[in-house]
């Protein structure tokens, strides 16, 4: 009995902070080219559409996450040439994408509110799913779970030990350097970027076809900006971001859980326990702020032109 | 393939020759039909004021830019070389002046971004510690940048170029920042490399440097090239007026000004913790300085010159109101804005974002340093007539080469802006000004106005604190002077009982010191 509460708990847990990692490891890697992208939680909200749609026409949730990358991507170039090639203003740019893309998913799911579509199904791995709790929590979710950690995983090593990952550091680092070195930095960023959008996609499609699998409007939250916020709390680096993600997760289980006690405590309160549950930890956290300097890419947010 | 391989190659042409190089930026004729011919191991100067357009041309050179019109021949091969990594595999190096590093990455990151071909970055170490030690140029392959002195800096950018077995090496500026030990290194390391055969295309402002150097040089003023020339068979004051074009008047900067009446800046057991990451602290650090008098601190870039920068500014306060008497008024933990109202002037080494706010017009930044001696402002409104009136007062004063007040200040060149940098604080004439490198980076013209400013300031009555890593600089304008090492000032000396080798012994001699206290975990 208390066995299964626990692997309930668990995989709520997991649930929760599955979207999380998936957008905030996509930021981190946008970040680390230099650019500061906080259109997160409108790349997300147009996934969240694109694959919920697709996947109910189709009767395919696969086709239907592939679809929400391809959305997120195509988002994300308009952030892309606004700010890069076009040299707007970053952060305003990045708003501005996210109010769209609240708008725009809006507008594309109006017809879609209360429709439910095929969602995910868990993938059990052999064997290792048979372990008691472990098990359940760990090896038998849906491929997206399993799709999180091998990306972060992927791109820890990407950014850590492939020359092309020490190239996208550096051109976050000085941009100037790598461009008298004569690397392409608004090509690096452009796929940083893109690689940003189609996370924040598939994070989407998490919600929309795992999450809560029937269309409502503003599905995702404000989990694009605490995906954010982790970024930066995790100051950078990928296994950080696993613990922020999985604190947050924490957070949220532990707020349904205490609305379901039946505690008098108000529940918009309760509701917004996680996110001021993770900010203050953000706070406490970032005080150390010569480490943060350190590792923040030095060019991030600023805008690139090549002079000559 | 070693360097020394190629010279059976194409004997008869020159290594490099350019042809009638036309490059036109909005305003100006940066480059205008220069030619320029770099012969196979021949160590070469490029000289020339700032906005000369040596860097210009060094960049089209290096495939950074494209000229308008002209022909490049590499070794009698008409080639366009369209991109950096193309000139790198024609086999042309470059050093930065400023250099292009990355600040958080490794040394060995570092050098490896460096190089295209994946096989040149197979067994990467080991080849950086095979060209450090047969080049005299120690390097630690797994430090951080942001944690390593300019000279070691300096050596990451030539390692990267040498380990791709360059013909011909770029070098900006090289020696602005180094100790007289390193420049003679460095001077060392380039002599080996001519004797295997690799020409040195070499940029600088110093015209000893040269004269000791280079068999041939290149002179440039306005775009275009004005003599070409053995440097070795002129004066360094020949050179000076090839390059400027008027006579240069030789000056005894020390002798026109002299102390007077009482102490103006007092700094007595000044000890601060730096607030940066990799920075120093400053231990019991005591100097004091007359009217009328300038007073030079020397050492290696990193022995807390920048944070004793800030400390005299009031970016960093001190522990106690008394460690720091502007004009015998406490003022150890009063902010910059209330010690400028005392008549303090400061201007800190870094241009671009400490010195000047790059995106705002020459007016805007001339109002955040002088608007209250100036009294540009009243109210909290800024009164825009007298702002841009002093604006276009330093760029008359100092001949600032600029579109007017309303400029960008990064539109300018580094030489331009230090003139209006300088010029700015000058005007105000400041009780006490406290100043830092300012020089680096600029030509000899721009350099002789810098000093005859500063020596005009302190006959008018002004205690000046040069903070310089040029002792050339130091010698040639101060009185007393004092090395800065490892966060210690040394005693104070007179400039006649000072010589370049007891300095450069005190800057050298603790830089052991300070590589000790690094080891230490922070």
């Amino acid at each position: 009995m208390i066995l299964s509460m626990v692997t309930t708990l668990a995989m709520s847990v997991v649930a929760a902070s599955t979207p999380l990692l998936i957008a905030a490891s996509g930021e981190l890697v946008a970040e680390k080219s230099g650019v500061l992208n906080l259109g997160v939680e409108g790349m997300m909200l147009v996934g969240a559409i694109a694959g919920f749609a697709t996947a109910h026409h189709s009767g395919s949730a696969m086709l239907g996450v592939g679809v929400a990358a391809l959305a997120g991507i195509g988002i994300a170039m308009i952030f892309a040439m606004l700010s890069l090639s076009f040299l707007a203003n970053q952060v305003a740019t990045g708003l501005a994408l996210t109010i769209f893309g609240h708008g725009f998913a809006a507008l594309l799911g109006a017809g879609y509110v209360g429709i439910s579509a095929p969602v995910l199904h868990p993938i059990a791995i052999p064997l290792l799913s048979a372990i008691p709790v472990l098990g359940p929590v760990l090896f038998d979710e849906n491929i997206l779970v399993y799709f999180a950690f091998i990306m972060l995983a992927v791109i820890a090593w990407f950014l850590n030990k492939t020359h092309a990952g020490l190239i996208l550091r550096a051109v976050g680092d000085s941009h100037d350097a790598a461009h008298a070195m004569g690397y392409p930095v608004l090509r690096i960023r452009y796929a940083a970027v893109a690689f940003g959008g189609a996370m924040a996609g598939i994070a989407g499609a998490y919600f929309s076809l795992f999450y809560s699998p029937l269309w409502s409007q503003d599905l995702t939250a404000g989990r694009g900006w605490i995906a954010l916020a982790l970024v930066v709390f995790s100051a950078w680096r990928p296994l950080w971001l696993l613990v922020g993600a999985y604190l947050f997760g924490g957070i949220t289980f532990f707020s349904l859980y205490v609305q379901g006690l039946g505690i008098s405590v108000p529940s918009p309160l309760v509701s917004a326990l996680p996110y001021v549950g993770t900010v203050l930890v953000l706070v406490l956290i970032s005080r150390d702020a010569r480490r943060i300097r350190l590792n923040q890419p030095a060019c991030l947010g600023k805008y690139f032109h090549a002079t000559a | 393939m070693a360097p020394g391989l190629n010279r059976s190659v194409a004997e008869d042409a020159p290594l490099l020759a350019l042809r009638g190089i036309v490059k036109q930026f909005p305003g100006t004729l940066a480059n205008d039909h220069v030619d320029l011919t770099i012969g196979q191991g021949e160590i070469h100067a490029l000289l020339g004021e700032n906005g000369a357009g040596k860097s210009t041309l060094v960049k089209i050179i290096y495939g950074v830019m494209k000229p308008d019109a002209g022909s490049l021949r590499w070794r009698g091969q008409e080639v366009a070389i369209n991109s950096p990594a193309q000139a790198r595999a024609l086999g042309i190096g470059m050093v930065f002046q400023h250099f292009s590093l990355f600040e958080a990455l490794t040394v060995s990151e570092n050098i490896a971004l460096g190089l295209n071909d994946p096989k040149d970055r197979e067994n990467l170490e080991g080849r950086i510690a095979e060209i450090s030690s047969r080049y005299g140029l120690p390097l630690g392959p797994h430090k951080a940048v942001h944690d390593l002195s300019v000279g070691e800096r300096q050596r990451i950018e030539i390692v990267r170029c040498l380990l791709q077995n360059p013909k011909l090496l770029i070098m900006d500026e090289p020696t602005s920042v180094l100790t007289p030990q390193e420049v003679q290194a460095l001077f060392a390391t380039l002599r080996r490399l001519r004797a295997e055969g690799c020409s040195i295309l070499y940029i600088s402002h110093k015209l000893e440097e040269i004269r000791s150097l280079c068999e041939a040089a290149t002179i440039m003023r306005l775009g275009k090239v004005v003599a070409q020339c053995d440097p070795r068979e002129k004066t360094a004051r020949e050179l000076a007026e090839l390059m400027i074009s008027a006579k240069l008047k030789t000056q005894d900067y020390s002798q026109k000004h002299s102390a007077q009446g009482p102490e103006r800046l007092v700094v007595s057991k000044l000890t601060i913790r730096s607030n940066q990451q990799f920075g120093t602290d400053l231990k019991e650090i005591s100097f004091a300085v007359k009217g009328g008098e300038i007073f030079g601190i020397a050492g290696i870039a990193g022995n807390g010159q920048s944070e004793l920068m800030d400390a005299l500014s009031g970016e960093i306060p001190a522990g106690a109101p008394g460690n720091i008497l502007l004009d015998g008024a406490p003022v150890g933990l009063e902010r910059p804005r209330a010690r400028r109202r005392r008549g303090g002037c400061f201007l800190p080494e870094e241009r671009n974002g400490h010195g000047a706010v790059g995106g705002m017009s020459l007016a805007e930044n001339g109002f955040l340093s002088a608007h209250i001696r100036g009294a540009l402002g009243r109210f909290g409104l800024i009164n825009r007539r007298r702002t841009q009136e002093f604006a276009a007062k330093v760029i008359s004063t100092f001949d600032v080469r600029t579109t007017g007040p309303l400029a960008e200040a990064r539109s300018l060149s580094g030489g331009n802006l230090q003139k209006f940098l300088v010029g700015r604080e000058v005007l105000q004439q400041p009780g006490v000004l406290v100043i830092s490198q300012p020089t680096w980076g600029v030509d000899a013209g721009a350099a002789a106005a810098i000093y005859e400013a500063l020596v005009a300031l302190a006959q008018a009555g002004t205690a000046i604190v040069l903070i310089s890593q040029d002792l050339d600089e130091i010698l040639l304008l101060c009185d007393r002077i004092a090395v800065i090492a490892a966060g210690r000032l040394s005693e104070a000396m007179d400039v006649k009982d000072a010589t370049i080798e007891r300095i450069g012994l005190l800057m050298g001699g603790t830089q052991t010191g300070r590589e000790e206290e690094h080891v230490v975990p922070a």
